[in-house]
């Protein structure tokens, strides 16, 4: 290396310039491998559902799948959606007001996930466990969920989560 | 051997208990390189890029690949369309099989011109000889997988060689298929062996690093390095020779990826496989074709497919048939004469490859199969005996032609003591 | 003198991987075009070359094209409704061309299968069931799917044009056999599909020219889109890339000439 100064010095900006550029093309060539393993286009594509709740009765509830989950639609009848109002919100554990977990009150929207572990309450058919609060149970660890999906009693944290959803008409909500 | 002083203490205290630094210092900075390689001798360290990015691609297209002959296509042609730049990481996966193919056959050649399979580099060049077979066995069973009437019909011809086996090759065939016919059980094996066999070429490659690095590189003299003067250390200036190497490759191969993706490829693998009808005209990927073209040359089944696997088995004997004391074929000017022939040989062959087996091509493919075979068992042993070389240079540092013949291999130095 | 040899190694080398590319081109060249057999006319196309790009109003065009003609008998197997967004439509739009089709769904609740309107993640439903549906409703002759047809063709997009505008009159009318038609471009110049456009065939939506070389055209556009909706992205990207290393090329370079030139001033 018996280069002098001025020469060094250029040498220097020479390889620096190739080095940083290498490690900038090595940064964008990370980029694509990294984001293939993000949702894939058909699968963003399901990303958003919209569903006709014009069928489901009064007392019923209907199950679908949104984005690998079951979120639960339940048509509320007057005195579950009375039931879900009076609740005193220092009883709750996840202080939560009805009024703000629905878009009309008798339509229900949320996800069938306990917020525990992720089983799936029940609740959903005629005929099976509502528990307690005559909402949802999940029979992996005991939660028990009242008409309007909030956590009342058993190791659950939070509420039942509700999915974003806007009515696209009187008919049809788009979940997601 | 010095012993490098590391600096940084954590590097130090890691190094003094498991030495990794200190090898690669050794093996990829001080490691003595002859001074005078030219730009072939980059070929070897981009054979190792290749590598890395057919594996890198190939675990990423595995994650989205479904080996199920009712979902194989589809699920290549959503990677095509849906996943997030599945159309470029198949691309590169695509091209990349060709491009390696091309700079490992520029290896080979390199190799056969500089002599570099004679002693004591013998291992190394039948290590090398193993790759290749296994690259060969990979990329077939890969071409398999997006499971396209080239694919399924490349599949049924070449599984179908192994029928000519006397007496257990039928049932040899059906164990390769697992069925009686190409079908599912063939793609699920075929795919599992493809994710299989890159890694048994990177094992490979470690041991022909391994044998490449106990004599150092051959280089284009031939000759022997006889000290510290003939050698550089391989860091700075091989691995920027390497770095500004890869960039030219990349090149090429990104303009091949960006721009004629489907230049190397065949239409006809875009169409779904379909057992009950062959395509009009069927090849194999472009690097199979000369040896395609020598298993068509022989009228004979068993023959055809001997002499294609022989094609490969004489490189494997190719040190010993080759018994000239010089390596390279700058100073052997008969020799250098054939391997000419034997270039233009092998690029005919693979034209013929490509061509329908009728009329005039099958003579040529005949002739030129002859060549091959007569080239390495007739005429290299012939001019071990009878060619007159010219003067070898003294040493790499003081290459004056006609500085006196040096008896060849006299001084089996190995690797410079620095 | 040392140093010539050298660069004359050294362009050896360059001149050999020429040699096998050019290798490569002339032995696979020749086998794809193997394939064609008929008479190919070279048609200029907004998306060849590095700065290709798909004509947006073109291919809204072909797709009517594709769907007044082509689509009672040719799937779309592997483009969904979502997407038309590369054509140019917006969200809207894409819901209610899907909701035209009708697509097969189930099982519901008593295990039935039933029809629903397309949503834009749909996939386009084909014309026939399975491919042994089409080739009988088809005379025995399988009317392939069209998603890839302009990829599993040599010389796609030419090849298709030419086979579009390819029916002629037979030179020896009675070498036609029923149900075959005589096509220029065709391997054989004998074709199962019946001459799919005449000129005029149908009223684009935009308005604009309906000869059958300007319907051609754009359903060409389409196709070559469908086959290759990745096409732009790819080609804006490579040239990045290729940007990128020259660059890369030089500064690599560079670099090398100085870490080397004080080995070449030994030797020297």
């Amino acid at each position: 290396m018996s280069d002098t100064v001025e020469n060094q010095g250029r040498r220097d900006f020479i390889v620096v310039a190739t080095n940083t550029m290498l490690a900038v093309g090595a940064a964008a060539v990370i980029y694509p491998f990294v984001n293939q393993m993000n949702p894939a286009a058909d699968t963003l594509a399901l990303s958003s559902i919209e569903v006709d709740v014009s069928g489901i009765e009064e007392g019923q509830a209907i199950t679908v799948k949104w984005r690998g989950k079951p979120v639960f639609i339940r048509h509320r009848t007057a005195k579950e959606i009375e039931l879900a109002g009076q609740v005193n919100m220092d009883d709750l554990r996840d202080p939560q007001g009805d009024l703000d977990r629905v878009e009309k009150p008798e339509l229900l929207v949320i996800q069938g996930i306990c917020t525990h572990l992720g089983c799936v309450p029940l609740g959903q058919k005629i005929g099976e466990v509502k528990g307690d609060f005559n909402g949802w149970f999940c029979p992996c660890h005991g939660s028990h969920y009242d008409t309007s999906g909030r956590i009342r009693k058993g190791p659950a944290p939070t509420n039942l989560e509700v999915p974003p959803y806007t009515f696209l008409s009187d008919n049809v909500i788009k979940i997601g | 051997m010095s012993s490098p002083e590391f600096k940084n203490p954590v590097v130090k205290w890691i190094d003094h208990r498991l030495p990794v630094f200190s090898f690669m210092h050794h093996e990829l900075h001080e490691y003595p390189t002859p001074r005078n390689l030219s730009y072939l001798w980059n070929l070897g360290s981009l054979a190792g890029l290749a590598l890395v990015t057919m594996i890198v691609t190939g675990i990423i297209l595995a994650m989205h690949y479904t080996p199920h002959v009712d979902h194989a296509f589809e699920s290549v042609e959503r990677i095509m369309r849906d996943v997030n730049h599945g159309w470029l990481i198949r691309y590169i996966h695509m091209n990349g099989a060709s491009f390696f193919f091309i700079v490992v056959y520029i290896h080979i050649f390199r190799g056969l011109y500089y002599g570099s399979y004679k002693a004591p580099r013998e291992l190394l060049w039948i290590l090398g000889v193993l790759i290749l077979l296994l690259m060969m066995a990979t990329a077939f069973m890969g071409y398999v997988l997006p499971w396209g009437q080239m694919s399924f019909w490349g599949a049924t011809v070449i599984t179908n060689l192994f029928s000519a086996i006397p007496w257990i090759g039928d049932s040899i065939v059906v164990w390769l298929w697992g069925g009686f016919s190409v079908d599912n059980p063939t793609l699920s094996r075929f795919f599992a062996l493809h994710y299989l066999m890159p890694f048994l070429i990177v094992g490979v490659v470690i041991l022909h690093i391994i044998a490449l690095h106990r004599f150092g590189s051959n280089n284009p003299l031939g000759i022997d390095v006889s000290g510290k003067q003939d050698t550089i250390p391989f860091h700075p200036y091989y691995t920027s020779k390497d770095l500004f190497g890869a960039m030219v490759f990349l090149t090429i191969f990104a303009s091949a990826i960006f721009f004629y993706p489907n230049f190397l490829g065949h239409p006809d693998n875009y169409i779904p496989a379909n057992p009950l009808q062959t395509p009009a005209h069927i090849v194999p990927e472009w690097y199979f074709l000369p040896f395609y073209a020598i298993l068509r040359a022989i009228p004979d089944k068993l023959g055809g497919v001997l002499m294609m696997f022989g094609a490969i088995a004489v490189l494997f004997v190719l040190p010993w048939l080759d018994r000239s004391p010089v390596r390279s074929g700058r100073f052997r000017p008969l020799f250098k004469l054939f391997f000419w022939v034997l270039l233009a040989d092998c690029v005919l062959l693979g034209y013929l490859g490509g061509k329908p087996a009728e009329g005039i091509y099958v003579t040529l493919s005949r002739l030129a199969t002859a060549y091959y075979f007569i080239h390495f068992l007739v005429i290299l042993p012939l001019l071990s005996v009878v060619e007159k070389t010219r003067p070898l240079p003294q040493s790499i540092s003081t290459p004056v032609i006609g500085g006196g013949m040096v008896s060849a291999p006299a001084a089996k130095r190995g690797k410079a003591d620095v | 003198m040392f140093k010539r040899i050298n660069q004359t190694i050294c362009a050896g080398g360059i001149a050999m991987l020429a040699c096998v590319g050019v290798m490569a081109t002339s032995v696979v060249s020749p086998a794809m075009a193997a394939g064609g057999g008929g008479d190919i006319k070279d048609h200029e196309w907004t998306f060849d070359g590095p700065f290709g790009y798909f004509d947006k109003a073109s291919l809204q065009r072909g797709f009517q094209v594709y769907r007044e003609v082509c689509a009672s008998c040719h799937g779309l197997e592997y483009i969904a409704f979502r997407n038309f967004s590369d054509l140019g439509y917006s969200d809207a739009e894409i819901k209610a061309i899907a909701a035209e089709y009708e697509v097969m769904d189930g099982p519901d609740e008593e295990g039935e299968m039933f029809t629903r309107k397309a949503i834009p993640a749909d996939r386009v439903p084909s014309p026939y069931a399975n491919e042994n549906a089409a080739r009988a409703s088809n005379g025995g002759a399988y009317p392939p799917d069209l998603s890839l047809i302009a990829k599993a063709r040599p010389n796609g997009a030419n090849y298709l044009y030419s086979l579009l505008v390819g029916y002629k009159d037979a030179p020896h009318s009675d070498d036609v056999p029923d149900g075959m038609y005589y096509n220029t471009a065709y391997s054989g110049n004998l074709i199962a599909m019946p001459q799919p456009l005449y000129g005029d065939d149908i009223e684009l939506a935009g308005g604009g020219d309906t000869s059958i070389e300007a319907l051609s055209e754009d359903v060409v556009t389409f196709l070559a889109w469908a086959a290759e909706p990745e096409m732009e992205t790819r080609k804006r990207t490579g040239i990045a890339v290729m940007l990128f290393l020259f660059v890369m090329c030089f500064v690599s370079y560079g670099s090398m000439r100085y870490i080397w030139a004080d080995i070449k001033k030994s030797k020297a």
